[in-house]
């Protein structure tokens, strides 16, 4: 090798290895969808556990979302006392299966918690969570009294101020919403922002002080480092608490991103609204807590 | 079978009644399966004969297998089922180690004008349907008392200590338990009465069940013709006062070699403790039978007792219409420039779901506090007078402070031992209409402040309330009375404070069976496309 040659191959592999981690190092490169950033991913056709893992991959694994240690909260919607073929309730396969990968990435923990409608022991064992969780090694913690709510400050929040917030929310590392799809009788539907209505203690308050803001300023305190939208059964009317399975058709989706507004932008697509006519997506929108024009954001659509 | 081995039979079968029925009503875990509660309480003596007004079946009739047994044995009821006469034992047991007396107690006379008038009023009452009488006397639903309002309490405050210990270490085992503090009205009355019987027995042993109880005085009618009954040899005794110092009724009198067999709980207690051999707990033979009457006791032969017997059981079918509560209509005050906000008040309140009626329920609920202990979401709590004084105490849907009826739940009707609450299979329980839902538009938030809510439309199981267009994008509840089962989820979750609720629940008088809320299949179309964006 001339000296020349070797000179130019050390400097290049010096910058490669030395600058190469600034631009998110090899990956992006083998990970397929290369360059650009995925901002969403959407998946149809396959049972929940499989889209979970195929959005993931999607959107650069379960690492890059679960350090080693890092201590994990995955707040489901579990707010009724109702069996998971009546989807008001995020799949409890799904729960369990995030919890058994976050583990799997190191975390430290795996908690999760509702602070339900329903009576909430009844509601963490008939929504068949409580069983999912446990066998994949995550805990189920209660949220059934006021002691587990600490008050925070919402400095930018309009109608919310401030919020007695479950603990969990404030001290976990990592937190993960996973909502379910469903038809709402007030807001139209349920999503990942609606979802975050379950991490406060007084709901009252939502309702007689704008309940659209409210759900949007509540965003405001934590938002989720990753929002996946269970669509696998999707509710379609008598939302959100649903009367039979008469009211459930079997969807098969999931969309996931770490904007819950883009998240629950798409899934309002989905159910077939425009997200313009759920008003805290508007609201959260132009609050700039996320993007609600899906055709501005670079999505991922994975057909199994 | 030696004495000792009897009184210690009697002693351990006491503190397993005891020990299940205490649980029961503690049970803040919801450990014991309903069916267990229900064989535990079947042979309690005034809820059974209730219940078997209602429905006469084998799993009614424990109150005739505790007359039988009574017929046998004398009172055992009293000594090893009555959760009350088992506590006051306790109460005794602890006087008896304290005292440093050579003699513990001794003979007393009976009070037998009050003991009879008691029994006289309690079964009069009881006819004319005025069940207060019974519940305040009943032994079974005031022991029930003790447990719901002064022990379950300590029961959830230990509880919630020792949880919050363990979730400080992020241990879950235990969770914290939700409760609604009873009137201070109703605490206060059982903590008076815990204290009144737990002096009483101290000074008295058994006085209340001697003096007060209807139950122990109706028994004591049966158990004065036992089969098996104590007797003392008046040849053998030296009259060393053992028996009679231990026994807890103070019916021994060993100045006549006679025992009181209407007060008489059976409990064996005196028979080890003799020396003698003159003390015997055998079949009793007619020539030995022959006693005068002892002083003050007045002579009930048995067509009295089995007359008092056939009243109290006919009693229960001769319910008399009561209980009208009261009606409640207030003017609303001023409040901005909106119209003043309604108040909105039902003018009865809500009875659980197996009720039936309200005048039913008033009449056969003797106000135990079972389901109260026992009801998950706490909905179900203790009245003070909104049925009126005859209601004292018996549960109401305390839809706007407590909570509301879970809709998969059955537990009150499968737990009440009196049948006040009948047990529903589920598919009934879910049509079975306690109240209607009013909405009152005047009140409501998306009227008033022109924001969306919901919360009612939220929780109710049936669709009977639903959201509608209203102005500007806004939708705003309608309620369908027809599928309405007065369940309470709408009026619990309505963020509108009492008295001045958007949505309540009037009750109906008369339960009825709802319409069954319709299954359309969703119209909803599979997307055409995968990704309609």
């Amino acid at each position: 090798m001339q000296r020349r040659d070797f000179l130019r191959t050390g400097v290049g592999l010096g910058l490669l290895t030395g600058i190469g981690p600034f631009f998110g190092g090899l990956d992006p490169l083998t990970a397929g969808n290369a360059v650009t950033k995925t901002d969403l991913v959407a998946v149809r056709g396959g049972e929940p556990e499989v889209m979970f893992d195929k959005a993931m991959e999607a959107l650069g694994g379960m690492g890059k979302f679960v350090a080693k240690g890092q201590s994990v909260l995955v707040k489901p919607n579990i707010g009724w006392d109702a069996g998971p073929e009546r989807a008001a309730n995020t799949n409890p396969g799904l729960v369990g299966h995030i919890v058994k990968r976050c583990l799997e990435a190191g975390a430290s923990e795996v908690n999760v918690f509702d602070n339900t409608c329903n009576k909430w022991d009844r509601c963490y064992s008939n929504s068949e969570i409580e069983k999912n969780v446990k066998e994949a090694g995550g805990k189920m913690v209660p949220g059934n009294t006021e002691s587990y709510y600490k008050e925070v400050n919402i400095g930018k929040g309009k109608s919310l101020k401030s919020a007695k917030v479950h603990e969990l929310v404030q001290r976990s590392d990592v937190f993960i919403n996973v909502p379910v799809l469903k038809h709402h009788a007030s807001t139209k539907l349920s999503l990942g922002m609606k979802n975050l209505m379950g991490i406060v203690w007084d709901r009252k308050f939502f309702h007689s002080n704008d309940l659209h803001q409210c759900i949007a300023d509540i965003t405001l305190h934590r938002k989720p480092d990753l929002t996946i939208i269970d669509g696998y059964n999707m509710m379609t009317k008598n939302g959100p608490r649903g009367v039979s399975t008469a009211d459930v058709v079997n969807l098969k989706a999931l969309i996931a991103s770490t904007d819950i507004v883009a998240t629950d932008a798409a899934a309002a697509k989905m159910f077939g609204i425009e997200p313009e006519e759920v008003g805290y997506i508007n609201i959260a929108h132009d609050m700039g807590i996320g993007n609600k024009n899906l055709s501005e954001l670079n999505i991922h659509r994975i057909k199994i | 079978m030696s004495y000792f081995t009897l009184k210690k039979t009697r002693v351990v079968l006491a503190l397993l009644f005891f020990s299940f029925t205490f649980f029961s009503f503690i049970d803040i875990y919801e450990l014991l399966p309903e069916r267990i509660t229900s064989s535990i309480l079947f042979l309690q003596f005034v809820p059974s004969i209730l219940k078997f007004a209602q429905a006469v079946s084998l799993a009614t009739i424990g109150f005739i297998v505790v007359i039988l047994l009574t017929v046998v044995f004398g009172r055992i009821y009293c000594s090893a089922i009555c959760p009350l006469g088992i506590l006051q034992d306790v109460f005794t047991y602890i006087a008896r180690k304290r005292s440093k007396k050579k003699v513990f107690l001794k003979f007393k006379k009976a009070y037998p004008l009050v003991r009879y008038s008691l029994l006289v009023l309690a079964v009069v009452s009881f006819l004319a349907g005025i069940s207060l009488v019974v519940n305040l006397l009943d032994p079974y639903s005031n022991a029930g008392r003790i447990f719901t309002y002064t022990v379950k309490p300590l029961v959830v405050w230990a509880n919630n200590g020792v949880a919050g210990l363990l979730q400080g270490q992020r241990i879950y085992t235990l969770h914290l338990i939700e409760t609604v503090r009873a009137p201070w009205a109703i605490i206060l009355y059982v903590f008076l009465f815990f204290v009144f019987i737990a002096y009483l027995s101290y000074k008295r042993g058994r006085l209340f069940c001697n003096l007060i109880c209807p139950v122990g005085t109706l028994l004591g009618l049966i158990s004065k013709k036992a089969l098996f009954k104590v007797r003392i040899s008046s040849d053998k005794c030296t009259k060393c006062n053992k028996c009679s110092s231990v026994c807890k009724s103070e019916c021994i009198d060993l100045k006549s070699y006679q025992i009181d067999y209407s007060r008489c709980v059976a409990c064996y207690d005196c028979l080890p403790v003799c020396n003698d051999d003159a003390i015997k707990y055998a079949v009793s033979k007619s020539d030995t039978n022959k006693m005068k009457p002892l002083q003050g006791e007045k002579k009930l032969d048995r067509r009295g007792a089995i007359a008092t017997l056939l009243a109290i059981t006919a009693s229960s079918t001769i319910l008399a219409q009561h209980g009208d509560g009261h009606g409640i209509s207030q003017e609303g005050g001023e409040l901005g420039s909106l119209p003043p906000l309604k108040l909105s008040l039902r003018e009865h309140p809500v009875t659980p779901p197996g009720s039936k009626n309200l005048a039913r329920f008033n009449s056969l609920c003797t106000a135990c506090g079972l389901c109260i202990s026992a009801c998950p979401t706490n909905v179900l709590q203790p009245s003070i007078t909104e049925y009126g004084l005859i209601g004292f105490m018996q549960p109401q849907m305390d839809y706007a402070n407590a909570g509301f009826c879970n809709f998969d739940c059955t537990r009150c009707g499968d737990i009440c031992p009196t049948g006040a609450i009948m047990p529903l299979p589920m598919e009934e329980k879910q049509l079975t209409q306690l109240g209607k839902a009013v909405f009152v538009k005047g009140n409501c938030v998306v009227y008033r402040d022109g924001t969306d809510c919901g919360a009612c439309s939220e929780h109710c199981p049936t669709k009977a309330v639903t959201m509608v267009p209203y102005r500007d994008g806004l939708v705003i509840p309608e309620v369908n009375q027809d599928l309405c089962i007065g369940c309470g989820a709408c009026e619990h979750p309505c963020p509108v404070d009492y008295p001045h609720k958007a949505i309540y629940v009037d009750s109906n008088t008369e339960h009825v069976m709802a319409q069954k809320p319709l299954e359309v299949e969703s119209e909803h179309n599979a997307l055409e496309e995968d990704f309609p964006f």
